[in-house]
């Protein structure tokens, strides 16, 4: 055995055995589960082999539109954080004092450790509307402050979502503009190109990847979300996610075995394609 | 690239803007910590410190609050040490599937967490036969730390292997050319490099796995009760709006401190 192959298993070993036992061995299993059918008096898995869940969970309309309209809820997030962390990031990178630059960066990343449900949580105050009943009759800050709030809805969860992963947005698209040549931005501007045009053509085509590897995150974390939607709207809307969980409660675990291979697919195939466009170089 | 002084000042604005949008909600969860009335009308109609008196006593809080430091703590140091491992190979070497093994580390943050909650879930719970081994993993304290060190094995890994690649390969060479051992270079010179960054990735990965709520309601089992599970438990009883407030606010209150300090870690 050469030294190389020696090095690359006695370091490589343990950590790839783990991920492969813990996590791809259940994912395989996962799969596998949505395959048997469940016992009618039990609940319990058992080992008939059976297609029903799959066909339920791929072909019932009720199902299929449940997902969909998750997808939607994932690309408009996706869509709000790269609006919101363009200008962001191009501020932090290439406009504010270059001194203040690694503390407005940090101040932009910091609210993702404050706690996921502590942010949720966060939402559904600023959101409540102002309620005739109860004792208290004032809405939350937004009400109260703005006028204004969109309640406990579908702006409520796109909302509450993006407010949650738009730093996972922020963090490689600066990255990406601090490695881009700022020669290339002077060549354009000398070549006569104003900045909304230099922008447009020159460091939107760049930052592609970057973006990319941000919407990996933003897109996959808000569609399998079921905690969000429960919270901001109180349990009205319900994501494939919130499916997923009430089947697993059910309890029918065959069937939220094949429920969970919806997000599981159609989050590999989102991770294959952003590879294409280079996001992973771009981590 | 010359702006016009418009366009700045709008960038500007927009940043601004953006950071209220990041720190408003936060701000108004810790004020309404101190309100003296029970909802989560704004604007708070006095001030007082009692629920965080009462939030002392409360045993539900404090109960969980152990529990998940003690996941938090074994999950990080399992994966600390993979993690590295993981970090120090993929820096040294290059070999077939070097693509395949770091996607591999980055799958369980990747995918939604409601698709390895529910795998973990799953196989967790099965009689598992491998012929010479008949084990079922069960639920319980064990099963949260498996779960969470798989998923903060990439945040160990990230932050080791960004250090590792800062790190120029001089400094190595030198080491050997001095007669060093590949374990004394370890010891002498490549450890005391990445010993901030292995603890940045400590922080950070404890910050995760305190946090986690998903990966954890499923894998929890009926007998443990990490601090975000009290928390998404009570967070819809109207009785406990001030409880909630104040634990919510003292997650903030100790978690943000501790990601400051690990990018500070990480960027020495």
């Amino acid at each position: 055995m050469t030294s190389l192959r020696r090095g690359v298993l006695a370091l490589l070993g343990p950590p790839v055995a783990w991920m492969l036992a813990v996590y791809i061995g259940s994912l395989a299993l996962l799969v596998a589960a949505s395959l048997f059918t469940t016992d009618p008096v039990s609940n319990e898995p058992t080992t008939d082999v059976t297609g029903d869940n799959l066909r339920r969970a791929f072909t019932v309309g009720e199902n299929v539109a449940v997902v969909l309209k998750s997808a939607g809820v994932a690309l408009a997030v996706t869509a709000l954080c790269i609006v919101i962390a363009l200008p962001m990031a191009f501020y932090i990178a290439k406009v504010a004092k270059p001194r203040y630059r690694r503390a407005l960066l940090v101040s932009a990343l910091l609210p993702l450790w404050a706690g996921y449900l502590v942010k949720g949580y966060a939402w559904k105050a600023m959101l409540r509307p102002a309620s005739p009943f109860g004792v208290n009759t004032h809405g939350g800050f937004l009400d109260s402050v703005l006028g204004v709030t969109p309640g406990f809805g579908w702006i409520a969860v796109i909302l509450a979502l993006t407010y949650l992963w738009v730093p996972y947005m922020i963090l490689p698209i600066y990255a990406g503009l601090e490695r881009l040549p700022p020669s290339l931005l002077d060549a354009s501007g000398d070549l006569g190109a104003r900045p909304l045009r230099t922008f447009r053509s020159v460091i939107v085509p760049l930052l592609i990847p970057s973006i990319a590897a941000g919407s990996v995150f933003t897109f996959s974390l808000s569609l399998g979300d079921f905690i969000i939607p429960k919270i901001v709207t109180e349990g009205k809307i319900r994501l494939v996610g919130n499916l997923i969980e009430s089947t697993l409660l059910a309890p029918n675990q065959p069937l939220a075995a094949a429920y969970t291979i919806w997000p599981l697919v159609i989050i590999v195939a989102y991770l294959v394609g952003m590879k294409r466009i280079g996001a992973f170089e771009s981590l | 690239m010359n702006l016009s002084r418009s366009a700045r000042w709008v960038l500007r604005l927009v940043s601004w803007v953006g950071l209220a949008f990041l720190y408003v909600p936060l701000v108004v969860v810790a004020v309404l910590s101190l309100n003296t009335a029970t909802s989560l009308s704004w604007p708070p109609q006095g001030l007082t410190l009692d629920w965080w008196r009462a939030a002392r006593k409360a045993d539900g809080p404090r109960e969980a609050l152990w529990s998940s430091v003690k996941v938090a703590l074994a999950a990080t140091a399992i994966a600390l040490v993979l993690g590295s491992l993981a970090a120090f190979a993929m820096h040294r070497f290059r070999f077939f599937g070097r693509t395949a093994v770091s996607f591999l580390f980055i799958l369980p943050i990747a995918l939604p967490g409601i698709v390895t909650a529910v795998a973990l879930q799953n196989s967790f719970d099965r009689r598992i036969d491998l012929g010479l081994v008949d084990f079922r993993v069960g639920f319980g304290f064990h099963s949260l730390v498996v779960a969470h060190a798989t998923f903060c094995v990439v945040i160990a890994y990230n932050n080791v292997v960004a250090r590792l690649r800062r790190t120029s390969p001089n400094l190595l060479e030198a080491s050997a050319d001095l007669g060093a051992r590949a374990g004394q270079t370890f010891r002498y010179v490549t450890f005391p490099l990445v010993r901030s960054a292995v603890v940045a990735g400590g922080i950070l990965a404890f910050a995760l796995s305190f946090d986690e709520i998903v990966v954890t309601t499923f894998t929890a089992g009926s007998g443990y009760q990490t601090l975000p599970q009290w928390i998404y438990a009570n967070i819809s009883r109207p009785n406990t709006v001030p409880l909630v407030n104040v634990t919510a606010t003292f997650v903030m209150a100790v978690s943000i401190p501790l990601a400051w300090l690990a990018q500070r870690l990480s960027d020495a």
